[in-house]
């Protein structure tokens, strides 16, 4: 790099640069926050829908599952798996683990009650109905 | 070594590659149970394996930078370590708790794990990478505050350098961003924006500020180039990982429910992102062209090159790949994100670790290099474990690119157990190649025992 542009002047251009798209990204984010509720759902948060977020969050349903995306791609999506399968489906599919089918991916048995496995429930529909610019692109996710 | 209070930086060392060996065991266990599904079912299932392969990998990087800044700053501020005694202690304290949160993910099933740590309390458990039990988050922040107290009181009473003042601010923003993963609204969406605070201003922001710093250490050590050229270098850098990676993190903002104007930030700042990486390949490759000395430490060198270009490949080649909201709508969370995560994590951070621990411990050990043999054998679990990893990558690609198509490209769209056993053959070959990554690893364990005539300080 040429003599002429000096170490000073790369580290204020550091510190500039930095802080110029540190404050910019706060600033998006604060308008982030102020569109959300036109987006995130957030009306629908139950206290059964919160009891299903801790439930997700205390069985470590992220550690083989993706929700919108993100987690583990060792198990289906699960983002959209309300309008997929629909409430019905989920439960019994929650009861009846393991399947123990030789050879297969095994989800372990949680043990949930009832109430319980209506809140994981009550937070997948929920989640299914945040506006995430139709993302998956189809409905296998 | 210059310093005794550098000693420190073994025991942090020492632990880093103990840890790293188990997180490659975990990670062989998960991919095997990807072909394999009940393989160690239910003592060790699939999400518990992923846990542990995780947070080793975070835990031995983060002993890995706290080793590498406890030796160089030292030399960097010319005086001796704040306290080595804090140090020490502080290893002992991180040591039993990571050791005592892996027996925990282990033996107690999760959910009784969060009800017994607090998680009541304070709702911080179970979301992927912070994982971690209430006081093993509060034990993180107080280590990361021991470590960022102990450098810049360092600093502080020394000579000031680039190379330092890079590094305790990479420290610092470490520890701030750390904080976000206490916050964790009922909101899904929010919860996800600010998951990102820490996971991506982590690693595509603050880490490489550290990694920049330990990356310029080692070149200036070993090529002799003058600290005026690599410091100025290594601003530029970081200029350009800041302006790109802060609103880069807008490439997670996609599909959580945030705004669609992030399709368009994320898309055309991340883009930008393989920027600094490329930068940082040729400024390695220039330091080491224009060296004014030939070290006798020639791994060290090849680790040093090495960590630039797989960074490059793995951060910026294959975060461009599925980085534009385009395509990112067909990849988003499948196989592809694997690909990238791997290589990243292990071209970027993985190496410049392993680069500063082939520097360093020599000189720990007194004396400038290994023997030749022992320097043999290190390159090769190098190109072993980088070659493995590079097919690791590749495989996962392949994966990744037949599920985007099966699954949501294909006019009639397949399930995703169904795609899976489609592309197991994939799977297979990735867990050949974490093997000979395995084989790599042991064989540069190997190398620290292998004896002969080492080179001497000048």
């Amino acid at each position: 790099m040429s003599a002429t542009f000096t170490k000073s002047m790369a580290r204020n251009v550091f510190y500039g640069g930095g802080v110029f798209f540190f404050l910019l990204f706060l600033a998006l984010t604060f308008d982030t926050m102020k569109v959300l509720p036109k987006r995130d759902n957030s009306q629908n948060i139950t206290p059964a829908v919160a009891h299903g977020k801790k439930l997700w969050e205390t069985n470590n349903c992220i550690g083989c599952h993706t929700l919108l995306g993100e987690g583990a791609y060792f198990a289906p999506e699960l983002g959209n798996v309300y309008t997929r399968r629909g409430p019905d489906f989920i439960k019994a599919w929650i009861k009846g683990q393991p399947t123990g089918v030789p050879g297969r991916r095994q989800m372990p048995q949680f043990n949930l009650s009832d109430a319980d496995i209506d809140d994981v429930v009550a937070f997948l529909k929920y989640a299914s109905e945040i506006n995430t610019n139709k993302w998956p692109p189809n409905i296998e996710g | 070594m210059k310093y005794k209070s550098q000693a420190v930086a073994k025991l942090y060392f020492i632990a880093a590659i103990g840890l790293f060996l188990g997180q490659i065991l975990f990670g062989l266990i998960m991919g095997l149970q990807y072909v394999v599904g009940d393989f160690l079912f239910p003592a060790i299932p699939f999400n518990v394996a992923r846990m542990v392969h995780t947070n080793l990998l975070i835990v031995w990087l983060l002993f890995g930078f706290m080793g590498a800044s406890y030796y160089l700053i030292p030399e960097e501020s010319e005086t001796e370590l704040f306290s080595p005694k804090l140090a020490i202690i502080t290893f002992w304290v991180f040591l039993a708790a990571g050791a005592i949160t892996v027996l925990g993910y282990l033996l107690v099933p999760y959910a009784s794990l969060a009800k017994w740590t607090g998680n009541d309390l304070l709702n911080t458990m179970g979301r992927e990478f912070l994982e971690q039990p209430l006081p093993t988050k509060v034990g993180i922040v107080l280590v990361a505050l021991s470590w960022l107290f102990n450098i810049v009181m360092t600093v502080l009473k020394g000579r000031k350098t680039a190379i330092s003042l890079v590094l305790s601010l990479g420290m610092l923003g470490l520890a701030v961003f750390f904080l976000f993963s206490f916050y964790n609204p009922v909101n899904l969406v929010k919860d996800k924006f600010y998951w990102w605070w820490v996971v991506h201003l982590w690693v595509e922001g603050v880490w490489e500020l550290i990694l920049g710093a330990m990356l310029a250490f080692v070149l200036i050590k070993v090529t002799g180039v003058d600290r005026e050229v690599v410091e100025k270098w290594l601003y530029v850098i970081i200029t350009m990982t800041l302006v790109t990676g802060i609103i880069g993190t807008g490439h997670h903002y996609f599909w959580i429910g945030a705004p669609a104007y992030w399709q368009w930030w994320g898309s055309v700042f991340s883009a930008l992102e393989p920027i600094p990486f490329l930068m940082m390949t040729i400024f390695a490759f220039n330091m080491v062209n224009k060296r004014r000395r030939e070290h006798p430490n020639k791994a060290a060198v090849l680790w040093a090159l090495g960590t630039s270009v797989m960074a490059f490949l793995g951060a910026g080649l294959w975060g461009f790949l599925h980085t534009l909201a385009p395509i990112n709508y067909y990849t988003h969370g499948t196989q592809l994100t694997a690909a990238h995560g791997h290589l990243a994590f292990f071209g970027a951070y993985a190496l410049v670790v392993l680069t500063m621990i082939s520097y360093a411990m020599p000189v720990l050990r007194g004396r400038a290099a290994n023997p030749e043999r022992a320097q043999i054998m290190e390159m090769w679990s190098f190109w072993l474990m980088t070659i493995a990893m590079f097919f690791i990558a590749l495989f996962l690609t392949g994966a990744g690119i037949v599920q985007v198509w099966l699954q949501r490209m294909s006019p009639t769209p397949m399930s995703f157990m169904a795609v899976q056993d489609q592309i197991s053959i994939f799977y297979w070959a990735r867990e050949g190649a974490g093997l000979v990554f395995l084989i790599g690893l042991l064989l540069y364990i190997g190398s620290f025992f292998v004896k002969g005539e080492s080179h001497a300080f000048e």
